[in-house]
């Protein structure tokens, strides 16, 4: 028993170790001075602990405007791809209509085709069609390499839901539409969060597309805008405000991981019904 | 309140097969209506037509004087009760009564006061705010129930509403129900393939088989007048008998020996060579234990007894017997409709607890053979009801 327990915990701190190194190094970098970085031998913990990043990187209006543009092409761009999933998931798993195999194959092989391919077409459409360096720009793109998970998923957790809830809803007195949204939708919660966070997480990350469909800070995106951070010269890159900048984008997920973590929580062990 | 009337229902799924076959059912306001017939009858299928979650193939469904086949479920003010419940479970307890008063849009101060009204009369007064989740089955069964009653509606639907529940408290919540459907005097419709429901509760009951209707009748009706060897099998606990049986004159010839008939069943059955005839257990007693005005109005005849039961109030013998193969197929046959409730080839007998037959022993048996019913081997139909 107690072996095991001490087993237990060495596997446990090794894991976290072996995780939380690369977080811990850029945290740590970030609280260091410029002068620290670029010195030959770097030690792990600043020697001299600074906030001076910090508030360099706030004063930076390039950043905090690439933060205004990926929160706002983030959060539309989940929003639209959560709707969106959720009613074409819907209708998959509940509707009986011809092609729907189709839609569904082609929805998973839209997810497997490699982003990389499309940059080039991608760049000459919206320069066409006047959506290059705009948010639709972005968050056209992040909705359609979204949505097939999100279908995905969503039409899984569906067609867990027995439908005599949903008729149960209908003798009671309410509409497909009321069924649906009083009913189905708070079932389904926890896979709208789920879809929701793994669509938030692409949206905030991904790099290509933002620097290739961006051309100002008017819609360029953090992990975009932080290609362009230079230091004093080639050989000396701003590791510290690199890492500054990490560890500001970092935060809002966490946050917002543990703030969704609970509703899924909640929403996965109030499912049972049956006697 | 409101009258159901179906008329010639059919309902053919996509595979062409009907479920439900030219179903013609009254059911009168007011009344507690029963639906039985073992699984696979097409009960369900016909109760979720009546509520509208089930297309109509053709046939009129008629409720409160008004056509609504064409009515979605919620246009047509019925209530519900799921076989497994079908609560919400995100909803409490509360919210879950409250639902279908919600969504009329009613005011705050009536949706309390009604939620309040049902649960006294459920008493689930102390779980109003607890999740469906953490209820046990009875518990979970009333909040159904209860999200029914609040709601004016016209009618009442169960489908096997305590199927889920063990054998006590389903004896609990059917006088509940009873009790309910009494007091608020509503239309209930209610399916149930449990046929001590089905004899208690309702005012009438339909026998389903195969989609058909076979007979709509009170429980009485049903136990003393069986319109077929369907139903004559498949209500009663234990089962009729049924033996091969010939008449000549007024002599019903059964394996065991002649039995003197009444003139009019004897009259009906004359001169059809095999026929089958249903005697139910409780027809049938030990010669000795009864006095001879009783005797005079059956037959006696020697059986040699395999097995007995003694239950206390009552017991039972049981009397291995042949039957010839042109009666053996047709009671095979029934015994599949009846989910293999088993119709052996031995008669049961029920003995009077002061009997004293013991197994082993060749006994004088008595039958009542006024209720002798004799039917057609090919068709099944009763010969001998009376009009
Ligand atoms: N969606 C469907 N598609 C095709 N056939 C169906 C469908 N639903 C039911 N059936 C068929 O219709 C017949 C009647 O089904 P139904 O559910 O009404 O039976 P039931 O009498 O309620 O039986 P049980 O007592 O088992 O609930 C069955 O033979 C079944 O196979
Ligand atoms: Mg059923």
């Amino acid at each position: 028993m107690r072996k095991n327990w001490l087993g237990t915990w060495v596997g446990f701190v090794l894991i976290m170790a072996w995780c939380l190194l690369p977080v811990v190094w850029i945290v740590s970098l970030s609280f260091k001075s410029a002068a620290e970085t670029t010195a030959g031998s770097p030690q792990f913990f600043p020697k001299a602990w600074t906030t001076q990043n910090y508030k360099d990187i706030i004063d930076n209006p390039d950043f905090t405007r690439a933060l205004l543009n990926s929160a706002g092409i983030a959060l539309s761009a989940t929003f639209l791809s959560v709707v969106l999933a959720t009613l074409a998931a819907y209708a998959i798993a509940r509707l009986d209509f011809r092609g729907k195999r189709a839609v569904l194959s082609l929805a998973l092989a839209i997810a497997m085709f490699p982003v990389v391919s499309l940059v080039g077409p991608l760049f000459d459409m919206w320069r066409t069609f006047h959506l290059f360096n705009t948010w639709p720009g972005l968050v056209i793109p992040y909705m359609s390499f979204t949505l097939p998970l999100s279908i995905w998923t969503l039409s899984a957790f569906f067609r867990e839901i027995p439908w005599e809830m949903e008729q149960a809803a209908q003798v009671d007195g309410a509409t497909a539409w009321q069924a649906f949204r009083k009913v189905i939708v708070p079932l389904a919660a926890p896979g709208v969060f789920t879809a929701a966070i793994l669509t938030f997480f692409f949206a905030w990350n991904e790099f290509v597309l933002a620097i290739s469909l961006t051309s100002t800070t008017a819609s360029r995106t953090v992990p975009a805008q932080m290609a362009y951070f230079v230091g004093a010269d080639q050989f000396n890159p701003p590791y510290s405000q690199l890492a500054t900048a990490s560890v500001v984008v970092t935060v809002p997920v966490v946050i917002l991981v543990l703030l969704f973590q609970r509703k899924i929580v909640a929403g996965l062990t109030s499912g049972a019904v049956k006697g | 309140m409101a009258a159901i009337e179906m008329r010639n229902i059919v309902k053919k799924y996509g595979d062409g097969f009907p479920a439900v076959n030219d179903v013609s059912i009254d059911v009168e306001d007011g009344e507690f209506m029963i639906l039985v017939g073992p699984s696979g009858c097409g009960k369900s299928t016909l109760l979720r037509m009546i509520v509208g979650l089930e297309d109509i193939t053709s046939g009129d469904m008629v409720i409160g004087g008004k056509r609504v086949n064409a009515l979605a479920p919620r246009d047509r003010n019925l209530a519900m009760v799921f076989q497994n419940y079908a609560l919400y479970p995100h909803l409490s307890v509360f919210e879950n009564i409250a639902f279908p008063l919600r969504l009329a849009g009613r005011p705050e101060s009536e949706v309390e006061s009604k939620v309040r009204d049902a649960s006294k009369t459920l008493e689930l007064d102390e779980h109003l705010q607890r999740k469906p989740g953490n209820l046990s089955g009875g518990q979970r069964q009333r909040v159904a129930m209860g999200r029914a009653i609040v709601r004016d509606a016209d009618a009442f639907l169960f489908d096997e509403p305590l199927s889920n529940l063990d054998a006590k408290l389903r004896g609990q919540m059917r006088t509940e129900i009873a009790r309910l459907q009494k007091r608020l005097g509503i239309t209930t419709v209610y399916v149930t393939h449990d046929q001590t429901e089905a004899m208690t509760l309702g005012d009438r009951v339909a026998v389903l088989r195969r989609g058909v209707l076979q007979q709509l009748a009170t429980p009485r009706e049903l136990y003393t007048q069986p319109v077929n060897l369907f139903v004559a099998g498949f209500i009663g606990s234990p089962p009729m008998n049924f033996l091969p049986a010939q008449v000549n004159g007024d002599q019903l010839e059964l394996p065991f020996g002649s039995v003197t008939l009444p003139k009019d069943k004897a009259a009906k059955a004359e001169g059809r060579g095999v026929i089958i005839a249903g005697i139910r257990p409780e027809h049938f007693n030990d010669a000795a234990v009864l006095d001879a005005q009783t005797k005079a109005k059956g037959a006696t005849f020697t059986a040699h007894v395999d097995v007995v039961e003694w239950l206390g109030h009552e017991a039972y013998a049981y009397v291995p017997f042949e039957a010839s193969p042109d009666v053996a197929d047709q009671l095979a046959e029934l015994e599949r409709d009846l989910d293999g409730e088993s119709i052996r080839t031995q008669l049961v007998i029920g003995l009077d607890a002061n009997s004293t037959i013991a197994k082993g022993e060749d006994a004088e048996i008595w039958v009542d053979s006024s209720e002798v019913h004799l039917f057609d081997p090919a068709t099944g139909e009763n010969l001998t009801l009376s009009t």
